[in-house]
């Protein structure tokens, strides 16, 4: 389904994110992508559907190769592609049933979406969304009254809107509690399950990673350190992925580095 | 810190100098500036004299204001105030109109560079000229008379929206456009699902903002020809007329405070 092939990234700062990333991702699959802060992860998502710029390499999504595409195309192919994001990133001032329908733009003309006029397919189709992540009765709240945990099905409810092929979600649960991470993974990865949509799921928590993926891809400096099924990681795998100076047992220190994570995040 | 087995630790503490650190240097830059002061406080001359003559119409000036006599120029105020709420108005309409595509393409995170550069220069050009420049130039161009008020005030309207606007967008959160971008959306949808609703408090708060700067500007611009109240104070502080000039300042006064009220209310209600 989707295919990458020496995907490679370099800011212009001249950092380079990401060397040579050679991935699949067949129909149906959830694969976690863990690894330290700055490992590359989100880099690696948002080159997929080009938010950022890849330096080289291929990325194809079924036939079309989306590096190379301009830019009327690779509106076209974004509406394959449905993201879901860390900090939620809902349109705070509009309604939840705007949000949801903004997962329609791609397929609707500047006017009608202007006018919020959308096709009575997509209106049926966000109601159905809703329902299913349970917020039908909130369609017509502003997404700013809404708790974390709402937000973030909002969030996947627009991601499905756009009746996507590959789901990518960037740090899901990283804003949540434990309780409602796991009702997001779950919903998630069911909603996953029901479509055979195959998704790439950014993750920082690597328990809940094991959780809830079927394939594991342990990223470190840009390039890819471990791939196989949750099982398969140990204390010398978890090594290579986060190195030996960051992965530290340690109590004290491991807490100093997720705060320097949550403020750096 | 101090020795092993008892740490003694200090009990003051005093904030370090954060921009000059050398202790003489900012010695130095103390005395100079007290100096300075005082070398140009001897260098401002006083004429006593003209002093006391002024302080006498001062003091007429003062009275006419505890007397305004709204009653005898009566028709040339009114005249002037609607002059002045029409140029406003108008000002502030063409102005917010002219500077929302402007503001729009002046904000480096939504369009190419060439654009951006283009609309960075008319706000630079707009921004650069004092109001009472642009008026004694417009004025010269077009006669006295509110036509040029009306021009200037658009104009400088133009630099004030587009500058504050096009900062408001470069400020707004990145995570929401990129959310509307990967949907597949168009430049346009992203303007108007992402962009919009971020600015538009804060759009329709400088909007109103600008509204009462306008009418405050337009009393100003008045005095050199460019209609309006201002012209209407102008004549009757020429005339030695204190107590209508009083009068004029009081309905200035009153209306800005009524759309300052009215302003705050209203953003209030947008938030």
């Amino acid at each position: 389904m989707l295919q990458i092939r020496g995907l490679g990234k370099t800011f212009a700062t001249g950092d380079t994110a990401l060397t040579d990333i050679d991935l699949d991702v067949p129909r149906g699959q959830i694969l976690g992508l863990i690894g330290p802060s700055g490992a590359g992860k989100s880099t690696l998502i948002r080159c997929i559907n080009r938010l950022v710029e890849p330096t080289h390499g291929a990325i194809h999504l079924g036939s079309a190769n989306l590096v190379t595409l301009g830019s009327r195309q690779l509106r076209h192919q974004r509406r394959r592609i449905g993201m879901i994001f860390q900090e939620y990133s809902l349109v705070e001032r509009l309604t939840v049933m705007e949000n949801v329908l903004s997962g329609r733009l791609g397929y609707v003309s500047f006017w009608r979406s202007w006018a919020r006029r959308f096709p009575p397919d997509d209106v049926e189709r966000a109601f159905r969304l809703l329902d299913r992540v349970g917020l039908y009765d909130k369609a017509n709240n502003r997404a700013d009254a809404l708790s974390g945990g709402q937000r973030q099905r909002v969030g996947i409810a627009r991601a499905l809107a756009q009746n996507p092929e590959l789901l990518l979600v960037d740090e899901p649960t990283a804003s949540l509690d434990p309780r409602t991470s796991r009702q997001i993974m779950r919903l998630i990865t069911e909603i996953c399950a029901e479509q055979d949509l195959p998704a790439i799921i950014n993750i920082h928590d690597v328990p809940l990673a094991q959780q809830f993926m079927q394939r594991l891809v342990g990223l470190h400096a840009g390039q890819i350190v471990f791939d196989g099924p949750p099982d398969a990681l140990n204390e010398r795998t978890l090594t290579d992925i986060y190195g030996q100076e960051d992965w530290n047992p340690n109590h004290s220190d491991d807490e100093e580095s997720d705060a320097r994570e949550a403020l750096s995040a | 810190m101090s020795a092993a087995p008892s740490p003694t630790y200090p009990r003051t503490w005093r904030r370090p100098p954060q921009i000059v650190t050398d202790r003489r240097w900012r010695v130095g830059l103390q005395v100079s500036i007290l100096v300075y002061l005082v070398l140009a406080g001897q260098s401002i001359e006083v004429d006593w004299q003209r002093v006391v003559v002024g302080l006498e119409r001062g003091q007429q000036f003062a009275m006419g204001f505890l007397q305004p006599d709204f009653i005898s120029r009566r028709d040339d105020i009114m005249r002037g105030v609607v002059e002045s709420l029409t140029m406003t108005l108008t000002s502030t309409v063409v102005g917010i109109l002219i500077s929302v595509p402007i503001g729009i393409g002046a904000a480096r995170n939504l369009t190419p560079r060439p654009v951006y550069l283009a609309c960075r220069s008319i706000v630079a050009v707009s921004r650069s000229l004092q109001e009472v420049i642009i008026a004694i130039f417009l004025v010269a161009m077009f006669g006295f008379g509110p036509f040029a008020g009306f021009l200037t005030l658009s104009f400088a309207t133009i630099g004030f929206l587009a500058k504050l606007l096009a900062d408001d967008i470069e400020e707004i959160e990145p995570g929401q456009a990129d959310a509307i971008r990967a949907t597949g959306a168009s430049w346009w949808q992203l303007v108007n699902y992402a962009i919009q609703p971020q600015v538009m408090p804060r759009l329709i708060g400088l909007s109103l903002y600008r509204l009462d700067i306008n009418f405050r500007e337009s009393a100003v611009i008045g005095i050199v020809g460019a209609g309006g109240i201002g012209a209407t104070l102008n004549t009757a502080i020429d005339r030695y007329e204190y107590d209508s000039a009083g009068a004029i300042l009081l309905i200035i006064i009153v209306i800005v405070m009524a759309a300052e009220y009215a302003s705050g209310a209203i953003r209030k209600l947008v938030q």
